[in-house]
């Protein structure tokens, strides 16, 4: 197995353990809240509830283009808090694993409350990670 | 008896104030999750499911003892395997999951002994698969046995440490059974050439 496929071997596997715990979250922590409006509002339960759950901090940024594309900002993730390697492109290497998994616990939680989405993860300076989330309309 | 009831204090002060804590449940999630896709990953060969697991508690426990011996207060190294145990038990497990088990079943020459789960915290909200086997070759927990054993070892003592029964599998108890096996010999580095 070469590098590639084996990075798409622990990206497939984080991603997907990360979506069974996202679910769970979801599920646990939406129980006695009060049923979500739209689909932003559960977006914002994810930046303040799970985010605050999961990080103990809230995402700092919300960006949406009102359709269907949510960017998400944290500017101190928390994984990347102490991380650092010799240099800095280096680093934001060996950094993106560790945005697998929360990618999946977004997808997750999303799931769980009903929307399905695709996210993406990226870091281009730490310890700022961005996740962009982009849901799939529901078909009517 | 006074200075061990002021170190148990010191135990719980330790946990409160100098751990950073995580939600309980997104631990219990992510451990259910990763032993999940393991059983998978594997064909549900749990017996190799139980080594990966201890293959992963032993690389935690590695680094694990570092955060251990700065976080405790625990100054002076251990004068015996009994001394060991009350600090695995009363400190290590304290601040790392606060839940201290209880020690218990030792060997009259002092070198084996056993700890029992009165609570797992990874073991909430499980059930194992209900395919005939996980009962009886799965040890959901067993990544805490690698994390012993690969702890003790960066102290000098290699140790066996295997699950013998756990709630799980329906027994009465969730018990560990650790083994000495030796202390470990400080070597020299091996030299430049």
């Amino acid at each position: 197995m070469d590098e590639e496929d084996e990075r798409g071997a622990v990206f497939w596997r984080l991603e997907r353990i990360g979506y069974r715990v996202g679910q769970g979250l979801a599920e646990r922590f939406s129980r006695d809240r009060p049923r979500f409006n739209d689909t932003l509002d559960v977006i914002k339960f994810l930046c303040k509830d799970i985010w605050t759950l999961v990080f103990r901090k809230q995402v700092d940024n919300l960006k949406t283009n009102h359709r269907g594309v949510y960017v998400l900002t944290d500017n101190a993730f928390r994984p990347f808090a102490r991380m650092s390697a010799e240099t800095s492109s280096q680093t934001l290497i060996r950094a993106q694993p560790f945005l697998w998994f929360p990618c999946g616990i977004i997808r997750g939680a999303l799931a769980g409350l009903g929307i399905n989405a695709t996210v993406h993860a990226e870091t281009t300076q730490m310890p700022t990670a961005i996740f962009q989330i982009k849901t799939v309309p529901a078909k009517s | 008896m006074a200075s061990s009831k002021a170190s148990r204090l010191g135990e719980e002060y330790v946990w409160r104030t100098r751990m950073d804590k995580v939600n309980a449940e997104l631990v219990v999630l992510t451990y259910g999750a990763m032993v999940a896709q393991l059983c998978k990953d594997f064909d549900s060969d749990y017996v190799k499911v139980n080594q990966q697991l201890d293959k992963m508690g032993y690389n935690i426990g590695l680094r694990l003892i570092e955060d251990y011996l700065a976080k405790s207060n625990t100054f002076k190294r251990c004068s015996n395997f009994r001394e060991t145990a009350e600090m695995i038990a009363k400190v290590g497990f304290k601040i790392f999951l606060n839940i201290t088990p209880t020690i218990t079943n030792w060997t009259s020459d002092g070198k084996q002994f056993s700890l029992v789960f009165d609570e797992n915290p990874f073991a909430d909200f499980v059930e194992l698969p209900d395919d005939g086997r996980a009962q009886d070759e799965l040890w959901y927990s067993n990544i805490l046995c690698g994390v012993l054993r690969g702890a003790l070892e960066m102290v000098q003592m290699q140790v066996e440490a295997k699950f013998v029964s756990d709630v799980l599998r329906g027994n009465d108890t969730t018990e560990m059974r650790i083994s000495l096996i030796r202390y470990i010999d400080d070597e020299l580095p091996p030299e430049d050439d």
